[in-house]
């Protein structure tokens, strides 16, 4: 079973994995990361996403053995990022998660967003989000959400 | 006294309500050590921090919010000091009405809103009693306010200081409630108190559960429902590193392939090699367009009869020219909650442990102890927080702890983590079953309805099930369940006749949330809706003629939509239309406005109003947030991709491709949620926005296209 030194959270770290397993188990089942979800195993549902060199990206179709250098940012080090925490206090705020379980990937695509484009149409929200899927139907507070992180100050 | 003692007397005093479970309880989701009576409920840390157990699965709805609110108030404790957790299986923590500790019917709050409302106010009681001796001064002389009691010369005492002396305390019989005036948290806009914890990825569901030693356990389920392994070659399989053990296990139907492994992936890669031969012999292999064309047959005679009233012979002397003759057909759907089902089990021998995200802890215990051949209590059952439910987790047959302690049996010692994945969420059965109706009714000159036949054909829920409801729930053959929403209507039609059919199908079948009002309500208000077209009147005034004199939970609603929503409906922009619809589940009153166009030959929807009438608004903040999810919910129904579809026995969805929920785009941005001011007693919320929206979309595309909307999903308009 080959060796992958990652880069996650911003700490180096060494797993042993079979090279087609998807980061989304490396990070789960490995590095106990379990803020990131499984959902679907398709990329279709959003509840695995994390940043990977930056870019919003679904971890359930990603194998390990193609992560090369990039970066892995997940949902664990979001109060400690600028945008994730100011994210994270306007879902608070607006009293946006259900059930909460894909709440991690809204956010994490959230952030994404944001970090892009700092204040976005809501035409951008809803094509930057379109494909996260929460079951519990908190879109309205997702975009609203999304709205007030936005906001200057 | 010693604490044992005082339990006992506790007991006896109060038929059980404050029996202390922590003895019982060792996991990570461990209730901490009580320090105050009544401690199954309510715990003062010394440090002010009161925790309160929830007696039911939190799975979105908010329970885990609103049931310490209500105990919080009447405690007069901080807020800010109160943490919430998911209580264990225990009689204490029984749903006072059910009997069983479960949640369901939207009846957390209807349930136990007075439970958990004198569980504070018999707290309060007694920190004050215990203050009141300390000071040497009436207890009616103390006041209360943010865990502190206030005596007359203005003597303070914490509540942490005063616990450990008020647990010796008898717990009063009876004890003042507070009046709505009184109240600071019941009626306002409480935020969720899991909030953070959901946003930052600290919250633990089951699946994120890890303990010590655990395995994965994945199942190479049976292709057709009820099929069984007759043969096995997993040479392959156990090649894969990481693989602990494959063996076969019975299933509540048929059996399955258990893999056993370090870590999801790598029994996910075994299953995927595995070679299994399967026994399909004697199963029907159900097939979705037969089964149509068997039930709209069926649907053409009356089946076992659930309502009579009036003459059911009218509907025949109408003449044709004032009769409507409906035929609908609705679906499988799946559930889908976003986490995957699951349920870990370890069994020492003479006991078990178990972590569930169950939505009725009673019966998942009582399923994982036969499965072992445990009592019950000798199952300690941790309750796991489920990322959503929607009916997937009601417990039918308990079919997924029952799984999980198969395995969990046969690996001695393990901690067995039962992991379906979505493909076998979605090809797994346990769908809202298939329905067809089939409707004539007849017309009166002034245009409302005086005579209606009604055929219902789907599977039962219950009949059969062995289910604890059973009794309650099957009358005269017929499953009530199938026809809520048509046999108690509010509206008055005088000649009122519906019956039912229940068609053995070998697909096993679920609630889904809001249960016979998805299919029954959709019926019920679109016809109306073409009745309220053919009287040329407005859809709302035509329902409020039409409704029984007595039908205030839809008549207060139906009011307070029009008033909230008239100017928005009657100044829609070219190309959009409104729809109307309305639904009473459970005595809670909702009806709904929308506001649709047609983009892609696919309804837009721009908008929706939601007005609800639910008693006491105990949380305002999460009635709304159940109704715009619940919107959302009932919006499933219309997706293009939304049914579960048989061919020859094999479901032809796998995952989010083939089936699909819906996404941001599709659902509207705006979602309005009005509440009736009531003072009424608080009935439920979570299910009761749901069966409204898809009639009202599909009538306001009737006034877009003119075509009525009668086959789900929505294919083509």
């Amino acid at each position: 079973m080959p060796a992958y030194t990652l880069n996650v959270n911003g700490r180096q770290t060494e797993v042993m994995a079979d090279a087609s397993t998807p980061l989304l188990w490396v990070l789960r089942d490995d590095l106990k990361l379990t803020g990131t979800k499984y959902g679907c195993g398709i990329a279709a549902c959003g509840a695995c996403t994390v940043l990977v060199g930056g870019v919003a990206s679904r971890s359930c179709v990603l194998p390990i053995s193609l992560l090369g250098e990039r970066s892995v940012v997940t949902i664990e080090a979001m109060a400690t990022d600028p945008v994730g925490r100011r994210v994270q206090d306007a879902w608070v705020a607006t009293d946006v998660v259900q059930c909460g379980y894909c709440q991690s990937g809204q956010i994490m695509t959230a952030v994404a967003l944001l970090k892009a484009v700092p204040k976005p149409a809501d035409a951008q929200i809803e094509q930057s989000m379109g494909g996260n899927i929460c079951r519990c139907g908190t879109y309205v507070r997702i975009r609203q959400a999304i709205r007030n992180a936005a906001q200057p100050g | 006294m010693h604490r044992r003692t005082f339990l006992q007397i506790c007991s006896a005093a109060v038929g059980g309500l404050f029996v202390s479970t922590y003895s019982d309880v060792s996991s990570a989701q461990q209730p901490s050590p009580p320090t105050f009576p009544p401690d199954a409920f309510v715990h003062v840390r010394p440090d002010g921090t009161i925790v309160i157990q929830v007696n039911r699965l939190e799975f979105g709805q908010g329970t885990h919010t609103a049931l310490p609110a209500i105990l919080a108030d009447e405690m007069d404790a901080d807020w800010s000091h109160v943490v919430a957790e998911l209580a264990p299986a225990a009689d204490v923590y029984k749903d006072p009405v059910f009997g069983l500790q479960m949640v369901g019917g939207s009846a957390s709050i209807p349930n136990s809103f007075q439970q958990y409302r004198e569980l504070g106010a018999k707290t309060r009681a007694m920190l004050i009693a215990t203050a009141a001796e300390r000071w040497r001064v009436p207890a009616d002389q103390c006041h209360t306010s943010n865990s502190v009691v206030t005596g007359p010369a203005n003597q303070s005492a914490r509540y942490a200081d005063l616990a450990s002396d008020a647990a010796r305390r008898p717990i009063p019989d009876a004890v003042r409630l507070k009046t709505p005036s009184e109240f600071r948290l019941i009626g306002t806009r409480v935020k969720r108190l899991d909030s953070r914890a959901k946003c930052d990825g600290s919250q633990k569901f089951g699946l994120d559960l890890d303990l010590s030693g655990m395995r994965t356990a994945l199942l190479a389920r049976p292709p057709v429902f009820g099929a069984r392994v007759k043969s096995l070659d997993d040479a392959d399989a156990r090649s894969v590193a990481g693989v602990q053990d494959i063996f076969e296990i019975p299933l509540v139907h048929g059996s399955a392939v258990a893999v056993v492994a370090d870590k999801f992936w790598s029994a996910k890669q075994a299953r995927d090699r595995l070679k299994v031969e399967w026994d399909l012999s004697g199963l029907e292999r159900a097939d979705s367009s037969r089964l149509w064309t068997q039930y709209k047959s069926l649907a053409h005679s009356a089946g076992k009869i659930a309502v009579q009233r009036g003459d059911d012979r009218t509907i025949d002397l109408i003449p044709p020219a004032n009769r409507i003759v409906a035929e609908f057909e609705f679906p499988y759907l799946a559930h889908a909650p976003m986490e995957p089902l699951n349920a870990t089990v370890r069994f020492d021998g003479d006991r078990a442990e178990a972590w569930v995200p169950s939505q009725a802890q009673t019966l998942d215990q009582v399923a994982i102890a036969e499965v072992l051949g445990l009592k019950p209590e000798q199952v300690t059952f941790h309750t796991e927080y489920a990322g959503g439910g929607f009916g997937r987790r009601t417990p039918l047959d308990s079919h997924i702890p029952h799984e999980a302690a198969a395995i969990a049996k046969r690996m001695r010692g393990v901690p067995i983590k039962l992991v379906w994945t979505r493909e076998d969420d979605v090809q797994g059965g346990y769908y809202r079953p298939m329905f067809a109706h089939r409707v004539e009714m007849g017309i009166g000159d002034d245009g409302m309805p005086t005579a209606s036949k009604h055929v219902i054909v789907g599977q039962s829920w219950m009949i059969g099930s062995g289910n604890a409801f059973e009794p309650f729930l099957v009358k005269d053959g017929v499953d009530q369940l199938a026809i809520e929403g048509t046999a108690d209507t509010r509206y008055a039609i005088p000649n009122f006749h519906v019956s039912a059919h229940h068609p053995t199908v070998n697909v096993p079948v679920l609630q889904w949330r809001s249960v016979g009002y998805t299919h029954n309500t959709f019926v019920m208000e679109t016809l109306v809706d073409e009745l309220a077209e053919r009287a040329k009147m407005d859809p709302i005034a035509y329902r409020l003629r039409l409704l029984a004199a007595d039908a205030k939970k839809l008549r207060a609603p139906l009011i307070l939509l029009q008033e909230r929503t008239a100017t928005w409906r009657h100044n829609l922009p070219r190309g959009h239309a409104a729809g109307i619809a309305c639904s009473e589940y459970h005595e809670t009153g909702v009806a709904c406005a929308v506001d649709v166009s047609i983009e892609n030959n696919r309804p837009r929807i721009h908008r929706a109003a939601v007005a609800i009438d639910v008693g006491v608004a105990v949380n305002p903040l999460t009635i709304e947030s159940q109704c715009q999810g619940g919107v959302i919910f009932g919006l499933s129904q219309l997706m293009a991709k939304a049914a579960i579809t048989l061919k020859e026995g094999h479901v032809e969805q796998r995952n989010f491709d083939g089936f699909q929920l819906p996404y941001m785009k599709d659902t509207p941005p705006t979602i309005d949620v009005h509440i009736v001011p009531s003072g009424d007693k608080p009935t439920g919320c979570g299910e009761p926005p749901v069966p409204a929206i898809a009639p009202a979309v599909v009538n306001a595309l009737f006034r877009l296209t003119g075509k009525r909307y009668r086959t789900l999903p929505l294919s083509t308009l």
